[in-house]
């Protein structure tokens, strides 16, 4: 019988013949961890008598959640954390360095067939460039130090076709939050959902990790697109000279094939207070925002920065509404500054943060207050998230948060056609 | 392994920032202090009010969200015997287990009510609520899983047997 991409790659991994339902014990090929999850897992792996890593060179330490610390507390994690890759021998990405997971997309380590852990749960990032990445607990992570291996349910995969030409000012975010919306939170729990179909192909590598980022949000144990000639030359140009092909078999089999037609789709927002509570934008427009937040592990890279600044240039953020800026990495912030778009974001009166998961992950930079409304490019818009448990989140795509922010209100990204080509 | 305490409802969706927000987990690293928070965004007392072997009965998708492993650990810790509900997030079931807390997929939640007392045989596979005495099979917990959870964990399997579950003796 043929097998998926993920049936494949957990098969390989496992060196056993595996097929959706069964449950294997597989090596992993990386795994990941950051300041929220590290201290537990390093606990844990202290408690289970851990003298030395399975493999140092494929565990990745990173220090993004309360980047920099933000408490005495958290400095004391990030010391253990410095001590413990110092210890061991494991790479330690610093404070500043970025998002966890667009660290790891930018390492170069991640390689299509690969099978990756993160203790975080959009670890299912990865999938973009055909890896079978997933999230773990920090309990978990510490048997993955000790062993490299860990037991996995191999899951059936969804299979969603994603077809049409994108309309200007919709973005692969809309696609995504459209598609959870319509599935809902639990609508594919414990499956691998697979992104194919037109528009994915057309898609660049940063929309595909948008996609794949959001999985989790409807209970995907991973989000994976089949590597191509895009995905190759995104590796290369990491240095990486990766060219394995690997793709479902054509009688393999899926547990769904869902259709998706994306050329008359509209900028689209998730409502408080969960991430499948999805409304095309033009039904929230006029509500009033009191901040906005282009970042995170979803929409804070370059083609995200890229639009939004498209749309601030030459304008300027409403007279009480705070617009915070937080590249995904160092290496996106560079290229940004680059290509003159931190300028537009300072010039427009933006607040430009370090790269971090800061304000997405309620740790600190731009916590909100009891009452106040923040549409976010992130990927969580859970109660009490972002600060006061009274405060709303709505999720957006990095063009509607632009001109949410220049209007004061939430606003449909399409007024701002005239004068941005395309994007 | 039976388990026997009074239920506390829950709906359905129940995130991890419900259980315990992110704010919380990001400046707070100590368990007692983290575990006064469980829950409060949903009911502010429950830490307070919440008994050693009560069990938590909640809808479908329970645990959706983050990876943290402080949302079954807070419950754990507040004494929390088992978790019930109609469907679970992967992430957090794997999670629930790992650190042995029994995590159970029960489809007739709604004929559980605020309080009741229930008596759960996680080795028999048998779920009784005492209050209104009816007798129910609960789906069983796969065996790979069950090695985990009978031992408390997997950091109490590590300690007794010297090796991970899947290691090689």
């Amino acid at each position: 019988m043929g097998k998926t991409i993920s049936e494949k790659i957990l098969s390989k991994a496992s060196g056993v013949d595996a097929y959706a339902g069964d449950i294997v014990v597989a090596e992993v090929d990386g795994a990941m961890i950051h300041d929220g999850t590290a201290l537990l897992a390093m606990q844990a792996f202290q408690e289970m008598g851990g003298d030395r890593l399975w493999r140092p060179d494929r565990i990745f330490i990173v220090i993004d959640h309360v980047a920099p610390s933000a408490t005495e507390t958290f400095s004391k994690v990030h010391s253990t954390m410095r001590k413990f890759a110092e210890k061991f021998g494991a790479p330690l990405y610093e404070a500043g360095s970025g998002v966890c997971h667009q660290l790891m997309v930018e390492s170069g380590l991640i390689l299509p067939g690969n099978l990756i852990v993160g203790a975080d749960s959009h670890t299912c990032t990865y999938g973009a460039l055909g890896a079978f990445a997933t999230g773990i607990g920090s309990t978990e992570m510490a048997a993955v130090f000790l062993s490299g291996k860990l037991w996995f349910k191999v899951p059936e995969t969804m299979r969603i076709i994603i077809e049409g030409c994108l309309p200007p000012m919709v973005l692969p975010k809309d696609i995504i939050l459209k598609i959870v919306g319509d599935i809902g939170a639990d609508g594919a729990t414990y499956k691998a959902v697979e992104f194919c179909g037109s528009t994915v192909k057309n898609m660049d590598i940063e929309g595909r990790l948008t996609l794949t980022n959001m999985a989790v949000e409807m209970g995907a144990k991973t989000g994976i697109i089949e590597p191509d000639e895009k995905t190759f030359d995104f590796l290369t140009t990491l240095k990486c000279n990766f060219k394995t092909i690997i793709r479902n078999d054509e009688d393999a089999a899926f547990s769904d094939i869902l259709r998706v037609d994306v050329s008359k789709l509209e900028p689209q927002i998730a409502c408080p207070h969960s991430v499948d509570n999805v409304k095309p934008v033009a039904e929230l427009e006029g509500k009033e925002v009191d901040q906005v937040f282009l970042g995170s592990c979803t929409n804070g890279r370059l083609s995200d920065l890229r639009v939004a600044a498209k749309i601030l240039k030459g304008k300027s953020v409403k007279k009480g509404v705070r617009m915070i800026v937080a590249p995904a990495s160092r290496r996106v912030f560079i290229q940004a500054l680059k290509e003159g778009l931190i300028e537009t974001f300072l010039d427009s009166g933006c607040i430009l943060c370090n790269p971090g998961c800061g304000p997405c992950a309620g740790a600190h930079q731009g916590l909100l207050a009891q009452g106040e409304v923040c549409l976010s490019t992130s990927n969580r818009n859970f109660k009490g998230r972002m600060g006061s448990q009274e405060a709303e989140i709505y999720l957006a795509s990095p063009a509607t948060a632009a001109a949410t922010a220049i209007e004061g209100v939430i606003t449909d990204p399409r007024k701002f056609l005239k004068g941005v080509e395309r994007v | 392994m039976k388990i026997y305490g009074k239920a506390w409802k829950f709906g359905d969706n129940v995130n991890t920032d419900l259980i315990i927000a992110g704010k919380y987990k990001l400046s707070i690293t100590d368990v007692d202090e983290l575990s006064r928070h469980a829950m409060e965004a949903i009911m502010p007392d429950f830490a307070k009010k919440v008994e050693k072997g009560d069990i938590l009965v909640a809808g479908k998708n329970f645990g959706c969200g983050s990876s943290r492993e402080q949302a079954p650990l807070v419950l754990k810790h507040l004494g929390i015997g088992a978790v019930i509900a109609q469907s679970f997030a992967r992430i957090f079931f794997r999670n629930a287990i790992n650190i042995g807390l029994p995590a159970v997929e029960f489809r007739q939640v709604n004929e559980i009510n605020e309080g009741d007392l229930l008596e759960i045989d996680l080795v028999r596979g048998s779920l009784r609520n005492v209050s209104s005495n009816k007798l129910y099979s609960i789906k069983p917990i796969p065996s790979e899983l069950w090695q985990i959870l009978s031992e408390g964990g997997l950091v109490s399997y590590v300690k007794k047997y010297g090796r991970l579950p899947w290691q090689q003796v």
